[in-house]
């Protein structure tokens, strides 16, 4: 009897130790996360104003705005997205619809999409300076930038459009057959609009993915913080412009507080966005 | 019918660029190695003095050091902090705290490393300085990268955790476990190997960080003695000097991407070896 | 035969009532599977089947579950192509082709033999979307045509009533009843020869599974029926002719097959005796 109530004491104690411990980590988390919210807010505000988005940059970037930034992160992300939105959901269709798992080619996309998904981002950088800029002579450019993100964005895209256009039910394959639709027809008129909406928030993740990149742009895109003429100009994306601001430029920590401002509630934005699409396609699965 | 048989060929051929993709970054990161790999042998980026690139020393250990120091830094941090989140969220908070916090964690997420770094340069750097000087070292570096990696292992355990059945749960409970004994002598049992598949990810997620660690840690090519010690990873170390380097150096910095992504390779392979396992 | 000449005649979308079918007493046979066997993966399903489809009649696929009967349906509007690993051996004669030779219109063989399945399965469109798409798709493009064919089509299963006011509104939010006739309709918008269903009604609710075997009962005559049920009594309600199926060994076999009153009263097989008895399955 005597051990079975200390143990119970002990138990106890063990119950209230590991629950005090897990609050503590919780409310730690919490608050760093608000002060580096704080932070941001109070720091960004401060030097932010509708000037600063509309203007060119000044002074290296400490007067002035990130019109030209904003301009050229702009550009790079429609290069990006333009050139991998295609490839990608090609290849998700493909994957999903028409290759049968066992195949070799299958396999092999695959395979190449999880390597690739497994890259960090500076090789990516790597790859980029090395294909785009110096053997395909495009320089340090929006265009190449924009490419070497097309690259990095190429898994993401594949994978949730895949993971949306299997959600569909089979069943909707089998009906459009039966009543003699075409492959093509159904694709078209059934299966992709039942998948737009994960297509859709894996869209605006890649975007988001995109947009926070720095260490793939870094010697790909360059640095040039005028407004770009054409995409085979220099173009500063926004995330490097706080790095550039915060490592480089004495006294840019305000425009880079701003900066990371704009940045993270354009992601903000985004994110909320792709959750509302991904948010849609469980209602309307259970509606079904 | 005929756009039916032309449709997959089509599409092969879009599959077809993701593959080449693949192929052409591995093929142009070997490619550029190749002075390296063919000329100086390997071995020398363990013995030779130190780098000093512009005199033709290239000893990568510092910064291979530097980085693993960081990243396992970081992984001690963010798993407890992570796991606890996880069983804070599953098991411990009402439903309203679970999603609220659920949605800070994945802010926390959406928040870009060079914002993390931009903080951490401006906030935790200065703090530290006060401390312990110069400020700008391992620590920070590790305090920087554990902000980053705990969304990913706060989510991969929360989903592994909740993959648990709630039956085992409840017969658990039904045998008169306590809510700590439930977890430690079923649940986390249950779910170890999605939690270290979680692990895995953050790991290589913390190895290929650059930007963050870049603004942070110093950057000083040195084994560092204590956490104070600024240090240099082999990420950052590419993004400092890929810009001008030329030649062998060049060749060198894109054997560190090599070995980068190689590190990183294995960590995924385990991580989804892990995940095969638990699905089973 | 003349009742079939009569069948012939008449318009292909004015559903007589309930008494109209034909007999059956003479019949043609408008599908004949010779030796079919099928397989997944190399392991065997069905195993040399062959038996005749009759014209205007409906023809019930009894046994227990996992014998083939399902795979068998799927044969013949060959859906079997979209299942993988999948293949399927011998023939199934369409008006004297095999719907397996190589040069088979296989979209233009299934706008023939429609089929339903067994959970409804409306599409997540609008309910004149899900009428129109595969009018559309067989090229028939004139609004006011789709328009006259969609509305006969729900006419003939009695759903034009119910929502004619509300044809722009989601398929998806009809009752579960409703969907399956929907399916129905759509199949019967293209016009088959022959329908084939897969447990129209075990999804359903007793209610809206009377309703919907009624109809099956209305289809008597004007079209072919293939319908694999599990429900015995509906079987001997409402077919003209029934197979038996059982596994025998790993794949499945064809027991008998004869008119449905046979297979129910008097069966020549102990198994089938048994079975519709309800001593085994």
């Amino acid at each position: 009897m005597y051990d079975v109530v200390r143990n119970r004491g002990l138990r106890k104690l063990r119950e209230y130790a590991a629950q005090c411990l897990i609050y503590t980590a919780v409310l730690l988390i919490s608050a760093v996360f608000i002060w580096l919210l704080i932070d941001l807010l109070r720091g960004g505000l401060s030097h932010l104003s509708w000037e600063f988005i509309t203007e060119l940059p000044r002074d290296a970037g400490r007067a002035g705005g990130i019109a030209s930034i904003l301009v050229s992160t702009l550009l790079i992300l429609l290069v990006a997205v333009l050139t991998a939105v295609p490839v990608a959901w090609m290849t998700a269709v493909l994957l999903a619809e028409f290759v049968a798992t066992g195949s070799w080619f299958g396999k092999a996309v695959r395979f190449s999409l999880h390597v690739l998904a497994g890259v960090p981002s500076i090789v990516f950088g790597l790859f980029g300076n090395a294909f785009f800029c110096v053997y395909l002579e495009l320089g340090f450019s929006i265009l190449s930038g924009g490419l070497t993100l097309a690259c990095m964005l190429l898994p993401i895209l594949t994978s949730t459009a895949e993971a949306g256009l299997r959600a569909v039910p089979h069943v909707y394959r089998l009906a459009a057959s039966a009543l003699g639709l075409s492959r093509a027809a159904a694709l078209l008129h059934l299966i992709l609009p039942a998948a737009a909406p994960v297509m859709a928030a894996g869209l605006l993740l890649g975007i988001g993915r995109a947009l926070a990149e720095t260490a793939a742009l870094l010697f790909t895109s360059g640095y040039a913080e005028r407004m770009p003429d054409s995409l085979l100009d220099s173009g500063r994306a926004l995330a490097l412009h706080i790095f550039d601001l915060s490592m480089n430029v004495p006294g840019g920590d305000e425009p880079a507080y701003a900066s990371a401002l704009v940045l993270v509630s354009l992601l903000l934005g985004i994110n909320i966005l792709a959750m509302k699409f991904a948010y849609g396609l469980q209602r309307s699965k259970l509606m079904s | 019918m005929p756009i039916d048989q032309w449709l997959p060929g089509i599409l092969r051929a879009g599959a077809l660029i993701a593959l080449l993709v693949m192929l052409f970054i591995l093929l142009f990161l070997i490619g550029e190695s190749w002075p390296v790999l063919s000329k100086l042998s390997i071995v020398q980026l363990v013995t030779d003095s130190s780098w000093h690139p512009l005199e033709g020393a290239y000893n990568l250990m510092p910064m291979l050091t530097g980085t693993v120091l960081a990243s396992t830094g970081a992984l001690l941090l963010a798993i407890p902090l992570g796991l606890a989140s996880a069983l804070f969220t599953v098991f411990y908070a009402p439903s309203y705290l679970a999603v609220s916090y659920k949605r800070l964690i994945e802010l926390l997420a959406g928040i870009p490393s060079v914002v993390f770094g931009f903080w951490g340069l401006t906030v935790l750097v200065p703090l530290i300085n006060q401390w312990q000087p110069p400020g700008a070292s391992l620590l920070a570096g590790i305090l920087v990268l554990t902000l980053m990696i705990l969304p990913t292992v706060t989510v991969t355990a929360h989903a592994a955790l909740a993959a648990v059945a709630d039956e085992l749960v409840r017969n658990a409970a039904a045998l008169g476990l306590s809510r700590w004994g439930t977890i430690q002598g079923v649940v986390l049992p249950a779910a170890k190997a999605g939690i270290t598949a979680g692990i895995m990810l953050a790991a290589a997620r913390a190895l290929g960080e650059t930007m963050a660690v870049l603004m942070v840690a110093g950057n000083v090519v040195q084994y560092p003695e204590t956490v104070f010690d600024p240090v240099r990873t082999l990420a950052a170390n590419i993004a400092l000097e890929t810009a001008y380097a030329m030649g062998d150096h060049r060749a060198v910095l894109f054997v560190s991407g090599l070995l980068l992504m190689g590190l990183i390779m294995v960590l995924s392979a385990m991580a989804e070896a892990l995940e095969k396992q638990q699905h089973v | 035969m003349n009742i079939e000449q009569e069948v012939g005649k008449c318009d292909p979308f004015t559903l007589g009532p309930l008494e109209a079918g034909p007999a059956c007493c003479d019949p043609l046979p408008v599908i004949q599977v010779k030796d079919l066997s099928l397989r997944y993966n190399g392991k065997p399903a069905l195993e040399k089947v062959s038996l005749d489809i009759y014209e205007g009649c409906i023809t019930a696929l009894i046994g227990p579950s996992g014998c083939g009967k399902t795979s068998l349906l799927s044969a013949i509007n060959r859906l079997t192509d979209l299942i993988p690993g999948c293949s399927v051996n011998g023939r199934i004669l369409m008006q004297g082709r095999n719907i397996y030779d190589r040069d088979e219109n296989v979209q233009a063989l299934r706008r023939q033999v429609g089929m339903v399945f067994q959970k409804p399965t409306p599409f997540p469109l609008s309910i004149r979307r899900n009428l129109s798409l595969s009018l559309h798709e067989h090229g028939i493009t004139r609004k006011t045509e789709v328009a006259d064919i969609s509305e006969q089509a729900l006419r003939d299963v009695g759903l034009w009533d119910e929502v004619c006011d509300r044809m722009d509104s989601a398929a998806l939010n009809l009752s579960g009843g409703q969907q399956q006739r929907l399916c129905i309709a759509r199949a019967l918008a293209l016009q088959p020869q022959i329908l084939l269903m897969d447990e129209p009604c075990s999804a359903l609710d007793p209610i809206a599974s009377g309703v919907v075997e009624d109809l099956i009962c209305r289809l008597r005559g004007r079209y072919t029926v293939v319908i694999v049920t599990h429900n015995l009594a509906q079987a001997r309600r409402i077919a003209n002719y029934a197979a038996f199926f059982w596994v025998s060994g790993h794949a499945g076999q064809l027991i008998e097959f004869g008119r449905c009153q046979k297979i129910f009263e008097s069966p020549r097989h102990e198994l089938t005796a048994a079975y519709v008895n309800g001593v085994r399955g």
